[in-house]
């Protein structure tokens, strides 16, 4: 059998495989957070909650209204977006001027509060979300077997990070949206609506973490604690990738869940810690991310 | 200056130690729980647990020694430090005389030395560690509900009866996983089977694909999973996802009801595991369930069911003694049969550990389930002896002298 340093090529091919699906969710969800970090400069400790509301949206539909896991898909992430615009108009507007801290503060405990109630609500234990039937099943890869639902989730996550990036990058909206951020006197001077555009965009950042959930529910249980061990790794990832660098967060999301697949292989005890190792080594040479500016 | 806080400490001291042994003397029994009650493994007892000790200090009526009961609830968080601090809190300012243990071995391994040294009997019920009647025994620890050696014994046995003799390992990476691999790997030796590996995930890990990635490539017939609560869950799902249940005989070698509750018996039918207790064994433990079920709307857990039993037994011993002293209540509880809804004729051996029937427990296929949490068939029945061994555990320092 071919080897790699020991280590068959078969299990390393399918680890990389693996590790593209997680490094999938880690760029979605570091995605929203770029976005939301990037133009109103919050760090939005929810993001995980959010994520996990997404996910529990998905089941709920399912469960008490027959929603069926494509509308979901739609469905989800406008509800909980329009949660976060909520959020947004009733609390986080009042923290802008403010340190980023207390922005930081608030957002930790809407998702302690989130995650309370829902283990009020459906135990710590979760829920089953099954895999839709069309993607059941999974391709013959040769060094493995991969379920098709996985095969899906990276399909569907870069898409959507690759449209996000246009909508900022290359379109008028994104202009302004960055122009905002930049001067948000100024362009509010040039007759734009900037409070309605920063509302906006945290509603958006939000219901990208809800979509990410929405994918997450058939592959893990659904259970109030699934973000929040999620979100530190992903904190991290926007971190190494530079903080309010939307292409830095897609690019290193990927390639750390690639990172972390091959850790899995070499050393597995470490597989939870080696991002942030990463990340510490990161901020010692380049203290701005990787494709952050000073 | 030295001078100075020297005075100062000898006017503040007695002070505090007459504060204290008012509150300890106080005017009613404190029982305590620690026990996770917010993360991975908050469904096993967690406010279920709680809610069982209120049901046996209801049975009791409420009063013991002519004081009232109180029950006290803290949630250590899977956190040793903070489980044995609040213990020995609760022993130096509220007058603890008995404190329940729910999940996490590592938290339980701590707060049966704070035990020893603050003198309070502890019953551990939701860890599974065999050590804490092994080389972490104290005089003052009883291990109630089920144990790492009873588990293996139980389900290892039961699959390589059936052939399953190569095994491969997914271990929750702390005392409790690794003491559980340890017992199975010696029963599946000693049979006759061999281990081809072992993989030790982070206690919290929520994808399992990279580990059973390894554990089809070392084509082992048997999936061992040494784990427990959401960690379980997750990788029997990730487990089914990657077809590995076509191909390996998954083992759980610790399920709770509240885990195949919440995974459905689509994706867990077919899977052997042991268990304590179960609601639908007889008439006794269904009266349970459905007292239980009242006040939860889910049925109990095996170690929920201890919960109760433990409570109703040292509140029961203290009654006939008319005294909470720890050394008299253990010697008694040591001595007597133990006989409730939770077992029959369980006796607790020197080394601290409760010896009682075990079951091993076959998950029902949805279409054999026939209404609801009618999950497992009893596939077969151990007596505490085959379960746990004959002998006390000679690791145990209390055993030995």
């Amino acid at each position: 059998m071919n080897t790699v340093f020991g280590v068959p090529l078969a299990a390393i091919l399918g680890q990389l495989t693996l590790g593209l699906v997680n490094g999938s969710f880690y760029a979605l969800l570091s995605l929203g957070l770029a976005v939301i970090f990037g133009l109103l400069g919050v760090v939005n400790f929810a993001h995980g909650a959010f994520y996990m509301l997404g996910a529990f949206a998905a089941y709920i539909g399912l469960q008490t209204f027959g929603v069926n896991y494509w509308c979901a898909l739609l469905l989800a992430p406008l509800t909980v977006g329009f949660l976060g615009v909520i959020i947004e108009r009733l609390f986080l507007r009042h923290l802008y001027r403010l340190d980023p801290l207390y922005g930081l503060l608030l957002t930790f405990g809407i998702a302690l509060i989130a995650e309370g109630i829902m283990r009020g609500a459906y135990g710590a234990s979760g829920n089953s979300y099954p895999v839709p039937d069309v993607l059941r099943g999974g391709f013959n890869l040769g060094f493995m077997v991969l379920p098709i639902y996985r095969a899906w989730v990276v399909l569907a996550s870069l898409t959507v990070c690759g449209m996000t990036w246009l909508l900022i990058e290359r379109t008028r909206l994104g202009a302004m949206l960055r122009a905002a951020t930049e001067n948000a006197r100024l362009v509010q001077a040039f007759g734009i609506n900037v409070p309605l555009m920063v509302m906006i965009t945290y509603g958006a950042g939000v219901a990208l973490a809800a979509l990410a959930g929405v994918l997450a529910a058939p592959v893990t249980q659904v259970q109030p604690m699934m973000g929040s061990s999620l979100v530190i790794v992903v904190f991290a990832v926007v971190v190494i990738g530079g903080m309010g660098s939307i292409f830095g967060a897609i690019v290193s999301g990927l390639v750390l869940g690639l990172i972390e697949g091959l850790t899995k292989v070499v050393y597995p005890e470490a597989s939870n810690i080696v991002v942030f190792v990463i990340m510490a080594v990161v901020l010692i040479w380049r203290p701005a991310g990787l494709f952050g500016k000073e | 200056m030295l001078l100075k806080m020297t005075i100062t400490a000898l006017w503040v001291l007695p002070c505090l130690c007459a504060f204290t042994q008012v509150r300890a003397a106080g005017d009613k029994v404190v029982i305590g729980d620690i026990d996770d009650l917010s993360g991975v493994y908050a469904d096993v007892q967690g406010q279920g647990g709680i809610e069982a000790i209120n049901m046996a200090v209801a049975d009791v009526g409420g009063t013991v020694l002519g004081k009232p009961i109180v029950v006290l609830s803290a949630d250590h968080q899977n956190k040793p430090d903070i489980g044995a601090s609040k213990f020995r809190e609760w022993a130096d300012q509220d007058g603890l005389s008995m404190l329940i243990g729910g999940s996490n071995t590592g938290v339980s391994i701590a707060m049966a030395k704070v035990a020893a040294a603050k003198k309070v009997p502890f019953f551990a019920i939701g860890a599974g560690g065999a050590s804490l009647t092994g080389a972490d025994c104290t005089r003052y620890s009883i291990h109630y509900a089920y144990d790492t050696t009873a588990l293996a014994n139980g389900t290892a046995t039961v699959i390589l009866g059936q052939g399953g003799k190569s095994w491969y390992f997914i271990t929750a990476d702390y005392a409790f996983g690794t003491q559980l691999q340890e017992a199975a790997t010696r029963v599946v030796t000693a049979n006759g089977g061999r281990v081809l590996g072992a993989v030790r995930a982070p206690l919290g890990t929520t994808d399992y694909s990279s580990f059973l990635l390894q554990a089809q490539a070392s084509g082992a017939q048997v999936l061992g999973l040494a784990n427990a609560g959401t960690d379980f869950s997750n990788s029997l799902k990730g487990a089914n996802e990657f077809g590995l249940t076509k191909t390996m005989i998954p083992a759980a070698l610790l399920a709770f009801i509240s885990d195949i509750h919440s995974l459905t018996l689509q994706t867990a039918q077919g899977l052997y595991l042991t268990t304590a207790w179960y609601w639908d064994l007889n008439e006794e433990t269904r009266e349970f369930g459905k007292r239980f079920f009242a006040k939860m709307h889910k049925e109990p857990t095996m170690t929920q069911a201890a919960y109760y039993s433990a409570t109703l037994q040292y509140l029961k011993t203290v009654k006939t003694l008319k005294s909470n002293d720890p050394d008299l209540v253990m010697a008694e509880l040591k001595k007597a049969k133990i006989n409730d809804v939770f077992t029959k004729n369980g006796y607790i051996r020197d080394d601290g550990l409760m010896v009682h029937t075990m079951y091993v427990m076959q998950v029902k296929t949805p279409a054999e389930s026939k209404y609801p949490w009618d999950y497992y068939k009893v596939i077969k029945v151990m007596s505490g002896e085959e379960a746990d061994g004959q002998q006390s555990d000679p690791t145990c320092p209390l055993v030995r002298k």
